[in-house]
C-alpha cells in the first residue's frame, strides 16, 4: 500500500452511474445462452437490445429477456433498422413501453452498404426524442462539428463509430475522435468499427468513458473468451489513460543508470 | 372479426380488448409493447382498449441487437 486513495471509478450517462466501461450488444451469437455468457464475462452492466415484431406463428421460440435477464442488464433499446427520425422515435416510444426506461440509443441510418449515421435525420431524431423525455445516447460519425451539435441539442452521452457497424477495423480517425473527446461535456464512447482486444485499448487511451461492441465478440472464434479479453482491453486501457502516459522521445533513455559501470 | 396483426390480416373470433386477444395468441404480455392503430397502447390499459375490426396491431419485443 502505497497511501494512494483509491477512489471507484465510475462513470455516469443520464443520472445512472456505472462501473463497467464494456457495453455489450445482443446480436449475432450463436443463442441468447451463448449470449448471456458473454456478456456475463465482458462484466457489462449495459446490453444493446433491438425491438422488432413478435413472431406470432411460434410464441414458445426462445425469448431474449428469459436469457439476458433486465433485472441483471440495464437495457438499452437502439434504432438499428431506422432510416427517418419518425421511425426511430416509433420505435423507441415502443422500447419504453416494453421496458419501462427512458435511457435509449439513437442511430438513424444512411444505406445498407456502410451503415454510417445520417447525421441530418439523427440530430433532427434526438430532438423529437429530447422532447418526449427520453435520455438520448447517439450513435453519430466521428465529426466533431456535429458531435457538438448533438450535445448541444441534449444527447446524453456521444458515441461515434471507430469504422464501420460489423466490420471490425477498428479506430479510422484518432485525429477526430480526439477532438470529440477533448471538446465533449458528456460522456463518449466508441460504438461500433471495434475488431480486437487492443482496438478497445486505444479508445479508452484517448480518454473515452466507455466502449460499445457486438460483432468482436460474437463472431470471435471463442466469443466468451472475447468477451474476457474485452473487459481487460477497456480497463488497461482506462487505467492507462488514468495513469497519464510517458513522454515521447526520439532517441533512447536507459533504464539502468550509466554511473558505477564496472 | 379480421384484424391485422404485425402486417398480416388474420380472422379471429370475436375479441372483446387486448387483454383477450394476447391470450389468443399465446403471448406473456409483461414481455411485448403492443400499438393499436399507430397508438401505444400501455399495458395497464389493455383490459380497457377495446377491439374494432380492421384494427391494426403491432405486438414487439425485444430480441439481439448491437
Amino acid at each position: 500500500m502505497d497511501g494512494t486513495q483509491q477512489v471507484e471509478d465510475t462513470w455516469s450517462v443520464a443520472g445512472r452511474t456505472f462501473r463497467s466501461r464494456l457495453i455489450v450488444g445482443t446480436g449475432k451469437y450463436k443463442d441468447y445462452a451463448q449470449n448471456a455468457a458473454a456478456a456475463e464475462a465482458a462484466g457489462a452492466e449495459i446490453v444493446t437490445v433491438a425491438l422488432r415484431r413478435v413472431n406470432l406463428s411460434d410464441p414458445n421460440q426462445p425469448m431474449l429477456v428469459d436469457h439476458v435477464k433486465p433485472d441483471r442488464f440495464t437495457f438499452l433499446p437502439n434504432t438499428a433498422g431506422c432510416f427517418t427520425g419518425e421511425e426511430a422515435v416509433r420505435t423507441l416510444r415502443l422500447a419504453r413501453e416494453a421496458g419501462g426506461w427512458d435511457l435509449v440509443k439513437l442511430e438513424v441510418l444512411s444505406n445498407t452498404a456502410h451503415l454510417l449515421p445520417d447525421m441530418e435525420e439523427t440530430l433532427r431524431a434526438l430532438k423529437l426524442l429530447v422532447a418526449d423525455g427520453f435520455s438520448v445516447m447517439v450513435y453519430c460519425s466521428d465529426d466533431p462539428v456535429y458531435a457538438k451539435k448533438l450535445e448541444d441539442a441534449g444527447a446524453a452521452a456521444i458515441m461515434p463509430a471507430a469504422a464501420p457497424i460489423g466490420s471490425g477495423r477498428g479506430i479510422q480517425n484518432f485525429l477526430n475522435l480526439g477532438l470529440i473527446v477533448e471538446q465533449s461535456s458528456v460522456p463518449v464512447l466508441v460504438d461500433a468499427g471495434v475488431g480486437t482486444a487492443s482496438d478497445a485499448v486505444l479508445a479508452m487511451e484517448m480518454g473515452c468513458d466507455a466502449v460499445l461492441m457486438n460483432t468482436a465478440i460474437a463472431e470471435a472464434r471463442d466469443p466468451i473468451r472475447m468477451a474476457r479479453a474485452m473487459k481487460h482491453a477497456v480497463i488497461a486501457g482506462r487505467e492507462a489513460w488514468l495513469a497519464g502516459r510517458m513522454a515521447r522521445r526520439a532517441y533512447a533513455d536507459p533504464s539502468s543508470p550509466m554511473a558505477g559501470l564496472i | 372479426m379480421n384484424l391485422t396483426v404485425n402486417g398480416e390480416l388474420r380472422a379471429f373470433p370475436p375479441l372483446a380488448d387486448l387483454t383477450a386477444l394476447i391470450a389468443e395468441l399465446g403471448l406473456d404480455r409483461r414481455k411485448v409493447a403492443i400499438e393499436r392503430n399507430l397508438e401505444i397502447v400501455p399495458r395497464s390499459a389493455y383490459g380497457r382498449t377495446k377491439l374494432l375490426d380492421g384494427d391494426r396491431i403491432e405486438i414487439v419485443h425485444f430480441i439481439g441487437g448491437g
